[in-house]
């Protein structure tokens, strides 16, 4: 339990995905110009994180791994190759029935987070996530809490840049740096401040 | 028509460069440039799948229908990443190493999705890749020049070879170590985006909000 506590603070500050590892930074700049959008990214990135790296842990463990297949008779059998395709197809699906279902159940949440889903399946801190579940050889339990912890790492860092970025469109920044260039910058001066969690040992 | 394959080869560079004015494929252009040796087989790698993929879809556009069309291109895509993968594995396993999740991370590079949407869904194949190819170099040209800086004035190096004798080994050089840290490649892409909008005026964006000049009483 004190592994998994750990592991969830470690996925959330040290080793946060977009400000460490800069994954999701398409989108990161892209849709951090208003808090409110942000933050609607920001959940629905986590609910796929959350959803997407246990299930692409079972896959890659009963389906994928070397051995994997005992189970259906195929004991020598390896398909890690595969394991590239298989995730993105696992989410891209995922994200196509988690739309639905929203649709169906909770249309409140669907007109909120509606525009974002599909833009999720080409967020690189999602596979990113599933990649590093594997890199890391994470079991089911390590993989949730990963999921749910990276995914509120993204959003946590995503709500804190569009309140940077709120604030600074009303200063006087030279023209070259207007707008793209600036906003770099900054997420280099918070990637900065989130290395300072890096001393951080649990 | 030869001029304007010249124009889509040569354009992506600078004038319309895929990191610094479409905003596609920043994740992997900041994590992977602290070597250059690294980042030279990331650019090429991505070229060739941008290239590739970006071929085939166009090959395939008449028969996909549209409502699946994004799955297609992720399969696809996704293959040409398997086999990047399978072969950086075979020839050069310590790089594949460094680039971990990276080469992974190629099929939701924005760069390579966003030429299949907005280019090779509409053009015929041989446009389609020349159009790939111009936008994987447009690519690693910023990967190259991050890369460069980075391991320059970082480590001393280039390609691993010495160049600047750092001080622990006896040089001159007092090695500028945040360089190497993940926050680095923000500034010095902020820089270079500020650099070629001093240059290309025409990229830069509008203000939101003006200051309004005040007259002295």
């Amino acid at each position: 339990m004190e592994g998994l506590v750990s592991l969830a603070v470690k996925a959330v500050f040290v080793e946060n995905l977009a400000l460490s590892f800069f994954l999701g930074m398409c989108t990161f700049i892209a849709v951090s110009k208003k808090i409110s959008t942000a933050m609607g990214l920001g959940i629905s990135v986590m609910i796929v994180q959350a959803i997407t790296v246990p299930a692409n842990n079972l896959i890659l463990h009963y389906l994928l791994a070397p051995g994997a297949l005992a189970w259906a008779g195929f004991p020598d059998v390896d398909l890690t190759f595969l394991g590239l395709i298989s995730y993105i197809g696992v989410i891209a699906a995922l994200v196509q029935i988690l739309e639905m279902v929203l649709d169906k159940y909770f249309p409140p949440l669907y007109n909120a987070l509606g525009v974002f889903l599909p833009l999720i399946t080409v967020n690189c801190a999602i596979l990113g996530g599933s990649l590093f579940m594997v890199e890391r050889a994470y079991d089911f339990p390590e993989a949730l809490t990963y999921g749910v912890s990276s995914g509120f790492g993204w959003a946590l860092a995503i709500t804190a840049m569009a309140g940077v970025r709120e604030k600074l469109k009303y200063s006087d920044i030279p023209d070259g740096l207007q707008g793209l260039g600036i906003t770099f910058i900054t997420a280099g001066l918070m990637a900065m401040a989130f290395m300072s969690f890096s001393g951080v040992k649990l | 028509m030869a001029h304007t394959r010249k124009s889509q080869l040569v354009d992506p560079l600078i004038d319309n460069n895929p990191i610094t004015l479409q905003v596609l494929g920043i994740c992997s252009a900041l994590a992977v440039t602290s070597s250059l040796k690294v980042a030279l087989v990331m650019a090429i790698a991505v070229t060739l799948v941008t290239a590739f993929s970006s071929m085939f879809i166009s090959m395939l556009r008449n028969q996909i229908p549209g409502s699946i069309r994004i799955i297609v291109q992720m399969v696809i895509i996704a293959s040409l990443v398997i086999l990047v993968d399978q072969v950086l594995k075979a020839y050069a396993y310590e790089i594949s190493k460094t680039l971990s999740v990276f080469v992974g991370l190629i099929i939701t590079n924005c760069i390579v999705m966003g030429r299949a949407e907005a280019f090779a869904m509409s053009n015929p194949p041989v446009a389609s890749f020349i159009d790939g190819i111009g936008n994987g170099m447009g690519y690693g040209l910023i990967l190259m020049t991050v890369g460069v800086i980075r391991e320059l004035f970082g480590s001393g190096s280039l390609f691993g070879i010495t160049l600047l004798e750092t001080v622990n080994n006896g040089g001159w050089y007092v090695p500028n170590g945040l360089l190497l840290l993940p926050p680095s490649a923000f500034f010095v892409i902020g820089l270079l985006i500020w650099a070629i909008r001093t240059w290309k005026p025409k990229q830069v964006e509008e203000r939101e909000y003006k200051i309004q000049s005040v007259e002295a009483h």
